[in-house]
């Protein structure tokens, strides 16, 4: 929701298109590559008709944009159009400071609050591990606070989170306790993935930690959601 | 040597040790500290020496060794008479216990009955040193963290840093035990006690055993990069040398070898360059030695230079998807930047020679997948192992293509497969999709805040955090009632594909 009144505040025509469902990287990940194939060529049928998908999600984004691509490589009917669509294909905030180009502060955007960021290991696959940093940093009154061992993965994973619950959990103890060294009012976090799991990490450990997403903060900071109230 | 920690029984599962080291908080705090510092050294020393051009680098790297590898039969020849010229040994060693016999047999020969030892996996990995012992020669680890180990019975727990899993009381413990040293904490005083104790053994030593980082084919040389000089003594002292070297440390000619360097210290230690980087061609006995300056009475090195190319199951992966594999030059980065590696408490979990993201690769494919049939999906897939990495080996790949192979020939589990065929089949349609995420939906906001045990996967999950929570707006929802509202405002919805 964040993501769409943010693009259309940016001048974008959002479309979503409702016969969406999932890309496939779960099964792309846990090696069922056929039934993979399955999902990224519904996908492609899907959004290939627009000038560019965004997604706020930075997993889905690198499924479409690295391994969908990989995956279809033998597809005669699907390989080139795979490439094609993960050409133009971008995470929501690679897609605002690449393509957009945008200026949030000479947009007025403005958020009085400290915040620290987790840029989930995707944008590692991207390039755009900084991205978020770059781009929040452009919103007038926030503090961006370090975070230790930033890079480090918060050990979700897909199924990897169900299959080594001891390895996974002691991964998101571990970056709740880097989070919260940084009291900062919000965890920013770029994958929903991610933020599922540090959020079911912190309230079983009872830290209270506000995560959300970059399209969120941004969309408060242009004033188009209405700010929660802080934990 | 505890030799169930690295060679446990068959199969083995990473969930077998996990738990328990994920639980001991000071095996957590020794790890974490040791690699997260040097990650972070590497970080920094890449930055500072290779800027931007890091990148181009280590694919450049990546490149030569591929080339290598490409031709290895070439280049091992090249180096077979190369190294024959020089003065130098080559033996061929299909697996590990012809390794070991080629080694006995010498050892026998020529009566040692002391054998120092520098760092090599290779050893670790044919298990050269029990049966050296029980053919009665004594043999020593060199390298201050293998002589620990050595010490302690234990394993080694990381590729470059063997006791990462240990601290400096437990050093200072194992000293007075068994060197009869006062009890220091000190580093400096620790490495003078076993220096000292390491001198005299260097002096009786009739043998000397090492790996080797590279093997240059044009020259036949071997080199070693250490930073304890304990391999330098190893090759240069005792009368007679062995070099026990994978088939894959080749690469082509020294003009290759500089950029190796570069990207090894910086990778393993955060250095420059290791303090001892030494290439030895030949052996004093050799023509290439006896026609230079060093001969007569200033000879030095070794009368016998033994290089043994061990293959192990290495032309195994040079099958085209996995050959990449066979790139690493074993700086430990891949483990240092792991996530998993940390959770883990480091390499005793992997329960093989080699640990960590390189280690989770090639052992499944080195001695069956079906062996070590959790080790590919022990990953979260974070790709710091190939970020890390300074030849560019796709590690991430690598897992998911064993993943592949665990699912085609049913090692995975059953259910797992079951719910992909279930997840794939909802997904195919927008009206499943639209049934199972309102279940969902429906299920996680009465499951929220409730603290039972649940069953199967959903158990997994609580068992280091609470239920997920739905969204507090649902988009599809949202989005559609938007467009409603929209179409009553009569604009225009034909302009798909538009942005």
């Amino acid at each position: 929701m964040a993501a769409t009144l943010v693009l259309e505040r940016l001048g974008c025509h959002v479309q979503f298109p409702s016969a969406q469902t999932c890309c496939g990287q779960p099964m792309f990940n846990t090696g069922h590559h056929a039934d993979a194939a399955v999902l990224a060529r519904r996908w492609i049928d899907v959004f290939e008709g627009f000038d560019a998908i965004v997604t706020p999600s930075g997993s889905c984004a690198a499924m479409m944009k690295v391994h969908a691509p990989e995956l279809l490589k033998d597809d005669a009917a699907y390989a080139a159009r795979a490439r094609v669509l993960a050409g133009k294909t971008y995470e929501f905030v690679e897609f605002l400071s690449r393509v957009l180009r945008v200026d949030l502060a000479a947009m007025g955007a403005r958020h009085d609050s400290s915040a620290t960021i987790h840029p989930a290991c995707h944008l590692r696959e991207l390039g755009l591990m900084d991205e978020p940093a770059k781009v929040l940093a452009q919103i007038q009154g926030i503090e961006l606070r370090p975070l230790p061992s930033r890079d480090e993965c918060c050990g979700f994973g897909g199924a990897f989170s169900v299959k080594h619950p001891a390895i996974s959990g002691k991964m998101v103890q571990n970056k709740v306790a880097n989070v919260a060294s940084t009291r900062s009012d919000a965890l920013v976090c770029s994958d929903a993935g991610c933020a599922m799991n540090i959020d079911g990490a912190c309230r079983k450990r009872g830290v209270r930690q506000r995560i959300i997403s970059a399209p969120e903060l941004i969309a408060e900071s242009l004033g188009l959601l209405e700010r929660e109230p802080l934990l | 040597m505890n030799e169930g920690v690295l060679f446990p029984p068959l199969p083995h599962r990473i969930e077998s040790r996990a738990p328990a080291a994920a639980r001991d908080i000071s095996l957590q705090q020794f790890v974490r500290h040791a690699t997260v510092t040097k990650d972070a050294g590497r970080v920094d020393a890449c930055r500072v020496a290779f800027g931007e051009r890091y990148d181009d680098l280590r694919r450049h790297a990546g490149a030569i060794k591929s080339h290598t590898l490409d031709h290895l039969d070439a280049y091992l020849d090249r180096f077979e008479a190369a190294a024959t010229r020089a003065g130098a040994t080559v033996h061929w060693a299909a697996d590990a216990a012809s390794a070991n016999r080629i080694c006995l047999d010498i050892a026998k020969r020529i009566n040692a009955k002391v054998c120092v030892k520098s760092k090599s996996m290779a050893t670790e990995e044919t298990r050269l040193l029990p049966e050296l012992e029980a053919a009665g020669v004594k043999t020593i680890e060199t390298d201050l963290g293998e002589f620990i180990v050595q010490l302690d019975g234990d394993a080694p727990s990381h590729i470059v840093t063997p006791v990462i899993h240990k601290n400096r009381a437990s050093v200072a413990r194992a000293f007075v035990r068994d060197l009869d040293a006062r009890y220091t904490e000190d580093p400096g005083e620790l490495t003078m006690i076993a220096r000292a104790h390491m001198r005299k053994l260097f002096e009786r030593a009739d043998l000397g055993i090492s790996g080797g980082n590279f093997l240059i084919a044009e020259t036949g040389s071997l080199v070693i990069c250490t930073n304890e000089g304990n391999a330098d003594l190893t090759v240069s002292l005792p009368p007679v040398h062995i070099a026990l070297v994978g088939i894959e440390k080749l690469i082509p000619a020294m003009e290759h070898l500089p950029i190796f360097l570069k990207l090894l210290a910086r990778s393993a230690t955060a250095q420059p360059l290791t303090i001892y980087t030494t290439i030895i061609t030949g052996c004093v006995t050799g023509p290439a030695r006896s026609a230079g300056q060093r001969s007569g009475a200033d000879a030095d090195g070794p009368r016998e230079l033994h290089v043994i190319l061990l293959d192990n199951g290495r032309s195994e992966l040079l099958r085209a998807p996995t050959r990449e594999l066979l790139r690493c030059i074993r700086c430990g980065a891949c483990l240092n930047a792991c996530p998993v590696y940390k959770a883990v408490g480091g390499g005793h979990a992997y329960g093989s020679v080699y640990s960590g993201p390189i280690g989770a690769t090639i052992t499944p494919h080195l001695k069956g997948l079906h062996n070590y049939p959790d080790l590919a999906t022990a990953s979260s897939l974070c790709g710091a192992c190939f970020h890390a990495c300074p030849v560019h080996i796709d590690l991430p790949s690598q897992l998911i293509s064993l993943r592949e192979q665990a699912a085609q020939r049913h090692i995975s589990p059953a259910p797992e497969r079951a719910v992909m065929k279930l997840w794939r089949w909802i997904m195919q349609s927008p009206t499943r999709y639209r049934i199972a995420s309102g279940l969902a939906r429906f299920v996680l906001s009465r499951l929220e805040d409730v603290d039972i045990p649940l069953p199967g996967p959903l158990g997994a999950w609580t068992s280091c955090r609470t239920t997920p929570r739905p969204g507090a707006i649902d988009f599809r929802a949202w989005w559609n009632e938007r467009e409603r509202t929209k179409d009553n405002d009569h604009r225009p919805a034909s302009d798909r594909g538009r942005a």
